[in-house]
């Protein structure tokens, strides 16, 4: 298996605060790796940095074979164009409605596409995310927090990605829309071979999707495999993390 | 339309990917049409390719499997059509809001009626605070634009006045108008710009992340909370502006006398002793608490008007300014008429 993302010796932070601190990460291609750790650890700080919009201090960043450390705009932006985000809070831009949110980046890609391709492309990803069809034609502020969720996995699917890093999708979701939404990252694995970076807090979801769990504590990712790997471990954050209640109600453990 | 019966399979799809970018090519090369289509030559498709695939009705034949599982993916998914929802696009300006307005206005006048009974709701901080913001810090751009204004006048006003050897009434030239009315005015256009645009964008991003309806939550009035320390602030402000731009614009005017038609700053003040009474200088910063109230009510009022999306929020601020440039400058001509029934 190729790696789709390499993170060595990663560092970061915000003047005198260091959040990362020789992190080191790798991601496989078509594998959803959950991304677990306390409020505050720098999950979001880490898929900032991975995509190029938190600096680094030192480290490497390998997305797709580009460096994204020190490789030029050009380069970056073209790393970009096979990657989707979807940010912890929607970022949904908020004077197009939803389907005009998924056709954005369509339209910055292929300029001239013909209208009709490109509302119906971003119907069916609208769809795909779960949202009814009356919604295309809303913006983000006539819709529920949950829906935003899903227009943001839409707008992240625009371009067909290969890799998509998804901040906490599934917070604020009811149960039935979690699952859904988790079933959805499954079906769109094995329809499109994608590779999923999924940050998360809801153990259901990593119990159901992710094929290895990475762990941020004490600002570096201290293990990565799957659940009983991890529990095999003994560090203390992940034993309570999973031994806890919610835990053991997900794992059986 | 090719007849179905004569061409059982086909036409063969282009070899290769059919992606986002190719399918307005695929569209125009296979026309209307519903016979089935070969798809043994595409080796790959994206979504887009699935939904046109899907979409299409017609029937396809020879999908290799990942091909087909993105089809019955994007098929079972596929949002049966809707009608797009109509949405007005514009609306004609309504009274409504006019009065909505003038009721604004009110509840401000209200709250700032009661604050020498309950002098502990005034909320000092944020009133000292937005002071320094709109007051202490225009103090540069207002004094500049003033004095180059003084100048600007002298400079005319040495042409016209040195043929008539009346050079001495550039005095009297510089002194009222600035004092009367430049000074003023241009503090007020830009304060305007300033502190005008700053509190409807403040107000506007408060209310698009929904802080203001949070406030409400909270048992506090917004008007109370965010308009009224900037309102106030500003109408203790913009006559300490006014002041500072009146000296500037005679500093600039008596320079510029001086350097053109030799008018000594000596001579300056002794005419100005002489010819302009101070009612130019009072009648000029009467109007600044007036200009204030507008500027501040208006830049509140719109920042309040901001609905949750980016753009209103950009259309606001520039409408808080041009409403508030607009009535300042009707307002001016207001007093002008009063002060001349006045006799003043
Ligand atoms: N722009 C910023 N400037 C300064 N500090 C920041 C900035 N962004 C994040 N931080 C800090 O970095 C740390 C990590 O933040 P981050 O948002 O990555 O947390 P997280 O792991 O995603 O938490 P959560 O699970 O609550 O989303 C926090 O302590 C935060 O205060
Ligand atoms: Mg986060």
């Amino acid at each position: 298996m190729t790696a789709a993302l390499t993170v060595e010796g990663l560092v970061t932070g915000f003047g005198d605060r260091t959040i990362h601190d020789g992190l080191s990460l790798t991601m496989h291609r078509g594998e959803v790796l959950g991304v677990v750790g306390g409020s505050g650890t720098g999950k979001s700080v880490l898929l900032r940095a991975i995509i190029g919009l938190v600096p680094p201090r030192a480290g490497r960043i390998d997305l797709l074979g580009t460096r994204m450390d020190e490789a030029g705009e050009e380069a970056r932006r073209a790393a970009l164009r096979r990657t989707g985000v979807m940010f912890q809070d929607g970022a949904l831009f908020s004077s197009l409605t939803l389907r005009q949110n998924v056709e954005a980046p369509m339209l910055e890609r292929f300029p001239g596409l013909d209208p009709r391709t490109s509302r119906g492309a971003a119907e069916l990803k609208l769809a795909l995310a779960g949202l009814p069809p009356e919604a295309a034609d809303l913006r983000p502020s006539e819709i529920s927090g949950g829906m935003r969720k899903r227009a943001g996995l839409a707008r992240a699917l625009a371009l067909d990605p290969e890799v998509v890093f998804l901040d906490e999708p599934t917070a604020g979701l009811d149960p039935i829309g979690a699952s859904a939404f988790d079933a959805l990252i499954l079906d769109l694995k094995r329809a499109l071979g994608l590779t999923v970076f999924f940050v998360t807090h809801d153990l259901d979801s990593l119990a159901a999707i992710c094929d290895r769990v990475a762990v941020l504590a004490d600002r570096r990712v201290v293990a990565v495999g799957t659940v009983p790997e991890l529990r095999a471990t003994g560090h203390p954050w992940i034993e309570r993390y999973f031994g806890g209640p919610r835990g053991r109600a997900a794992f059986g453990g | 339309m090719p007849a179905p019966t004569a061409e059982p399979v086909g036409p063969h799809l282009p070899e290769g990917a059919l992606t986002l970018g190719t399918v307005d090519a695929l569209r125009d090369a296979l026309g209307p049409g519903t016979g089935p289509l070969d798809l043994s030559g595409v080796a790959r498709v994206d979504m887009a390719g699935a939904w046109f695939l899907a979409a299409s009705g017609r029937p396809l034949r020879g999908a290799r499997p990942e091909v087909a599982a993105l089809i019955d993916l994007a098929a079972a998914a596929m949002p049966a059509p809707a009608a797009p929802a109509a949405r007005p696009s514009w609306r004609l300006p309504s009274p409504r809001g006019l009065v909505a307005g003038l009721a604004f206005f009110g509840r401000v006048l209200v709250l700032a009626a009661a604050l020498p009974r309950h002098p502990r709701r005034l909320r000092l901080t944020s009133t000292v605070h937005h002071l320094r913001e709109t007051g202490l810090t225009a103090i540069p751009i207002v004094t500049l634009m003033s004095f180059l204004i003084g100048v600007v006048l002298a400079f005319q006003g040495a042409a016209q006045l040195r043929q008539f050897g009346a050079q001495v009434f550039v005095v009297d030239l510089i002194a009222i108008s600035v004092l009367r009315e430049l000074g003023v005015l241009l503090t007020a256009i830009i304060v305007a710009g300033r502190s005008g645009a700053a509190f409807t964008a403040a107000i506007g991003s408060m209310k698009m992340r929904e802080e203001v309806d949070a406030l409400r939550t909270l048992g506090l009035d917004p008007v109370a909370v965010l308009a009224l320390p900037r309102i106030l602030a500003l109408v203790i402000a913009l006559p300490l502006l006014t002041v500072a731009a009146d000296v500037a614009g005679l500093l600039g005017g008596a320079a510029m006398s001086w350097i053109e038609l030799g008018v000594s700053p000596a001579m300056f003040v002794a005419r100005m002793e002489a010819a302009i009474g101070a009612s130019h200088y009072l009648v000029g910063l009467a109007k600044a608490p007036a200009f204030a109230l507008i500027v501040g009510l208006t830049g509140c009022w719109f920042g309040l008007q901001v609905g949750s999306d980016a753009e209103s929020l950009g259309r606001m601020t520039s409408r808080a300014v041009v409403v508030a440039i607009f009535l300042v400058i009707v307002a001016d001509a207001a007093f002008s008429i009063l002060f001349a029934v006045l006799g003043v």
